[in-house]
């Protein structure tokens, strides 16, 4: 298996990926064929949606997994990382300070401070890059952090889909006294 | 005016999702109508001001949501194809919703109205999403909030057989809903990007590995499952059948359609160049499942007693069509597809908001009880039978210009026996829809229907969409250039498959 991962701008071979090779990569597939089989062969209707949860962790687990970066840490700036640590810290604090003022000071109803203001954060702003589009290329390795945060959305819909899913179980139980998708064929409900 | 166009896109967006949960807060059936149909206006509006500037040579500048980089961020990119796409959908939703009144009022609790109208315009949402982002991740983001609303909606049907059909569709598109989301974790794994237009670039250098062949079967499965081709349409008939009147016209001529959309999208702008190899194997496979769609959907169709429920399986065998066009790989059987997508979505909604006049004034749309109904109510009649020649690709409405095309893309591609096979499955459409004609015209109902003409707001949006057909099948022009140019965007994106 040739997996590659391309995270922040290296590229790391599978084989180095938490030291242990593709091994969690077939224990994800086994979670969700796991899943996959559950939603196949159950007749119990709560059994298939455990079964689509399974399925659903597996592939948040895979998203995860993919997110890291070996040697790298959580991706939250260390302090000798913050852009500009090598010159004055101080100064740079002073600076970013700034930079992060100077939006109310626009309806300041003062216009010479204004005036007076904007210039100073003009000047600074070609120097002070905030936000990702940073092009600085870290001393430290992180892991990729946009996984994490993408399968926050997926957890979102996971629940919200379970959630429906176990109301429309309640539905069908109060209509015909079953969660049994055998029982329900014999009913002739489900064709 | 060009600032407004510049924020047209994620306004298409924005406008829906916030309308939504206001609509909830006013807890009020008619003012959440009101909010729902306004909503789905202003979106038409805007996809037509966007077709029209695109349609002039002028291009929709990309939007950059929080004016975030490309590669980090997500950005809304309108070319042809998407304008055209959302046009339809909004179009659809615009003449939809307005239907929605009279009908929901009949086949709805008042005290539900305001959560009907809120899921339906989240499932409006969704597909505007999926249509319009250019970002991979949030298509399955997009695609989640269209299905889920989908699901709640179908399960608002008066039968209670809607619960199982929403459950069994739930079961499957998260299926299929997952699937897409493990697909776009592969192309991530190896591109480290989620950009359409980066990824589009990117896909090719890794076309050998097998990463990238996992990511292509897994979106395609996936993307399949909602589209519901043969043979991964089970949970389709029972849906369309069960659903309210509005909520079967609107997902059978919006939901399909924008997954067919994606699946185009997935098919040439992101592994057209790096699936040559295997492209004609994998062609002929698509082509095979097809033609199993067309016939199987069309026979079954034939058999049905539930005329709601025979047009779900001919939709069946109308998808069978559109991936029929898109597997020929030539711009001729592509614009077929791209057209084919567009009048069946006017053809079904219209024939499905004529099923919704008939619930209303029937309570049924079982063929023996719609017996002798012609002479009660000719016009709703009238429409159901322009549909119906629609359907079947009669000349002058606008299932003959698709039909023409694809087999034009049929002749192209050096296969004249698939003439003789779309001929035939044309025929086979004669069958069911004369089926309904003949019970509607001649039959001799078992009780005398002491009913009338449907209230003028079903018949009017109604006549609507099915005169669409008619016009669109003779005015060809805005719908073949605009299907003709994505054609040609979508073979020139990253080279044919």
């Amino acid at each position: 298996m040739n997996f590659i991962i391309a995270a922040s701008s290296a590229t790391h071979d599978a084989s180095t990926i938490g030291g242990h090779g593709t091994f969690h990569y077939i224990l994800i597939m086994a979670l969700m064929m796991t899943g996959i089989y559950l939603i196949l062969s159950r007749s119990n209707m709560i059994k298939s949606i455990i079964g689509l949860n399974l399925f659903q962790v597996a592939v948040i687990m895979f998203y995860v997994s993919m997110g890291k970066v070996e040697p790298g840490t959580a991706p939250i700036l260390m302090a000798e990382d913050v852009p500009h640590a090598e010159h004055d810290g101080h100064h740079d604090e002073a600076h970013d300070a700034d930079s992060h003022d100077a939006p109310p000071a626009a309806h300041s109803p003062d216009p010479k401070k204004d005036v007076e203001l904007g210039a100073h954060t003009l000047d600074h702003s070609k120097k002070v890059t905030v936000g990702p589009t940073t092009s600085k290329v870290s001393k430290i390795t992180y892991s990729n952090p946009l996984p994490h945060v993408l399968m926050l959305t997926a957890i979102v819909v996971g629940v919200a889909t379970t959630a429906l899913a176990l109301s429309l179980v309640v539905r069908i139980n109060e209509h015909y006294g079953t969660i049994e998708e055998d029982e329900l064929e014999d009913k002739g409900v489900l064709i | 005016m060009s600032n407004i166009i510049e924020h047209l896109p994620v306004l298409q967006i924005v406008v829906p999702l916030v309308a939504a949960p206001t609509i909830v807060l006013f807890r009020n059936s008619t003012l959440s109508w009101i909010l729902a149909v306004l909503a789905s206006w202003f979106c038409l509006f805007g996809s037509i001001t966007m077709l029209n500037q695109i349609n002039g040579g002028g291009e929709i500048p990309t939007y950059l949501i929080g004016g975030w980089d490309p590669h980090v961020g997500i950005v809304y990119q309108v070319d042809i194809a998407n304008a055209f796409i959302l046009t339809l959908l909004s179009g659809i939703s615009a003449v939809v919703f307005v239907y929605a009144r009279t009908s929901v009022r009949d086949e709805i609790p008042e005290a539900k109205h305001h959560y009907f109208y809120a899921a339906l315009l989240l499932c409006f949402t969704g597909l505007m999403g999926m249509a319009i982002t250019g970002d991979a991740f949030n298509i399955f983001v997009f695609l989640e909030i269209s299905s889920l609303s989908g699901y709640a909606l179908i399960a608002m049907g008066r039968n209670p057989k809607a619960l199982t059909a929403a459950y069994r569709y739930l079961i499957m598109g998260t299926l299929g809903g997952t699937f897409i989301l493990l697909g776009i974790g592969f192309l991530y794994m190896m591109t480290g990007t989620l950009n359409l237009e980066e990824l589009s670039h990117a896909v090719p250098h890794y076309a050998e590995t097998s990463v990238v062949r996992a990511a292509f079967a897994f979106i395609t499965v996936g993307t399949c499952i909602k589209l519901a081709l043969f043979p991964l349409h089970m949970w389709l008939p029972n849906c369309y059948t069960y659903a309210p009147s509005v909520v079967s016209a609107f997902l059978s001529a919006t939901a399909t359609k924008v997954s067919f959309y994606v699946l185009l999208r997935a098919m040439f702008m992101l592994f057209g160049a790096a699936l040559i190899a295997q492209a004609k194997i994998f062609l002929s496979f698509v082509i095979f499942l097809a033609l199993i769609g067309i016939f199987m959907g069309s026979l079954k169709a034939i058999g049905q007693d539930d005329v709601k429920r025979l047009l779900a399986y001919s939709s069946i065998a109308q998808i069978g069509y559109m991936v029929l066009g898109l597997s020929l790989d030539n711009a001729d059987g592509l614009t077929g597809a791209i057209i084919h997508l567009f009048n069946h979505a006017l053809t079904k909604g219209g024939l499905f908001l004529v099923m919704g006049c008939f619930m209303y004034r029937l309570n049924s749309t079982k063929i023996k009880d719609l017996a002798g109904i012609g002479k009660k109510m000719p016009l709703t009649m009238l429409a159901f039978t322009i549909g119906g020649l629609s359907l079947i690709g009669v000349p002058l409405t606008a299932g003959f210009i698709s039909k023409w095309y694809l087999a034009m893309g049929a002749l192209q591609a050096g296969m004249w026996w698939l003439l003789v096979l779309i001929l035939l499955a044309s025929l086979l459409a004669v069958v069911y829809i004369f089926r309904v004609l003949e019970a509607a015209y001649f039959g001799t109902p078992e009780k005398e229907h002491d009913v009338e003409e449907a209230p003028f707001s079903l018949l009017f949006p109604t006549y609507v969409l099915i005169g669409s057909t008619i016009f669109f099948g003779i005015w060809t022009e805005p719908m073949l250039g605009a299907a003709r140019k994505s054609a040609e965007l979508f073979l020139s994106s990253g080279g044919a498959l």
